[in-house]
């Protein structure tokens, strides 16, 4: 099976090269979604001889994740993988992610944080994602860990549907929704994670409230909406 | 303000879609002017003792409603810019792919 390395970039310039380093050495093609960014992002791509495809505006996370599964799709990978350009995810963890689809055990495989190495997280993240984990489990029945995790592998269904719909910005949780909605099967694996090297989260305190009260409609929503006609494409 | 919808059309800043509801409007805003007659007996048909908060009454769910209006289509237009971003990039992506091939056969020949 052909696998795709998907790494969405936006404003990464400073970590792009070490994750692009380290990712050497996985055997897999790699693709940097530039999602409009204002700094070398895109030239130290080029620099280092990746593929990299760049949004000419910023759309989100999600619209660069999106982007990476459209190209995933029409450049015939069975699968890809979603791995953050900010050097939060490690190259030798994707293996994990990647065996139960290659099993076909799973159309979403997601990273899940260990704390074997000591992985620190605010407060306010911790109480976001377990008033997450209990409004993914009124919504779909199911029990996940970690919802709000970027480090996660998509299996051909995957790829199909979420080319179709996939959330804009902190698509993390609610594509949880989208994919349980289509019966997707959603499997977490425990994965060990860097700190950040540099720059900021996306998400901090000030937005976090605005964070979590939109994304809880949206899944909502999400929830109320009929299935998406992704077989046939 | 009928002229300057009508200026706004002439212009081209204004489309055909809008500019119907904005004439309409303005029309009836007219309307209303002129013969405070209508506008006392509408009010007196539904019950309003003061004819000018029926007129604040619909000038408000008219422009709610607009608003609402206007959400939806800012909506649509973001999702098909999201749909066009993305395929500009993936096609850009293909340009410079194909490039390079070319380049790359060129040397061979």
């Amino acid at each position: 099976m052909k696998a795709l390395v998907i790494v969405p970039a936006y404003n990464e310039g400073n970590n792009l090269e070490f994750v692009l380093a380290d990712l050497e050495g996985y055997s897999a093609d790699v693709l940097v979604v530039n999602d409009g960014s204002m700094d070398a992002t895109e030239e130290v791509a080029r620099r280092l001889g990746v593929a990299c495809v760049s949004h000419p505006v910023n759309l989100g996370i999600g619209g660069a994740v999106q982007t990476g599964l459209i190209y995933a799709l029409r450049n015939g990978y069975d699968y890809a993988i979603q791995f953050d350009g900010d050097g939060q995810h490690q190259a030798n963890q994707i293996g994990k992610l990647v065996t139960p689809v290659e099993q076909g055990a799973a159309d979403l495989v997601i990273g899940v944080r260990t704390l074997e190495e000591g992985y620190k997280c605010g407060v306010s993240r911790k109480i976001g994602s377990v008033f997450f984990c209990f409004l993914i489990r009124c919504l779909t029945g199911k029990q996940v860990a970690d919802p709000t995790a970027g480090f996660r592998c998509y299996g051909p269904h995957a790829l199909r549907l979420f080319s179709l719909d996939y959330p804009d910005d902190y698509p993390e949780v609610e594509s949880i929704i989208t994919a349980s909605r289509n019966n997707l099967i959603i499997t977490e694996v425990p994965v060990i994670m860097r700190q950040r090297q540099s720059g900021h989260s996306s998400i901090n305190r000030r937005k976090s409230a605005y964070y979590m009260l939109k994304v809880s409609l949206a899944m909502c929503v999400d929830a109320m909406r009929g299935k998406i006609n992704w077989k046939e494409v | 303000m009928l002229l300057l919808v009508i200026w706004l059309i002439r212009e081209g800043r204004l489309r055909e879609k809008y500019a119907l509801l904005w004439l309409f409007t303005s029309c009836i805003i007219i309307a209303m002017a002129v013969s405070r007659h209508a506008l006392e007996t509408m009010a007196i048909a539904v019950g309003i003792y003061y004819p000018p908060s029926l007129l604040f009454l619909l000038g408000l769910l008219f422009l709610l409603l607009v608003n609402i209006g206007y959400g939806t289509s800012i909506s649509r237009l973001s999702e098909s810019n999201h749909r066009l971003v993305q395929e500009l990039a993936l096609l850009k992506k293909n340009l410079e792919d194909l490039k390079k091939t070319e380049e790359k056969t060129n040397r061979t020949d």
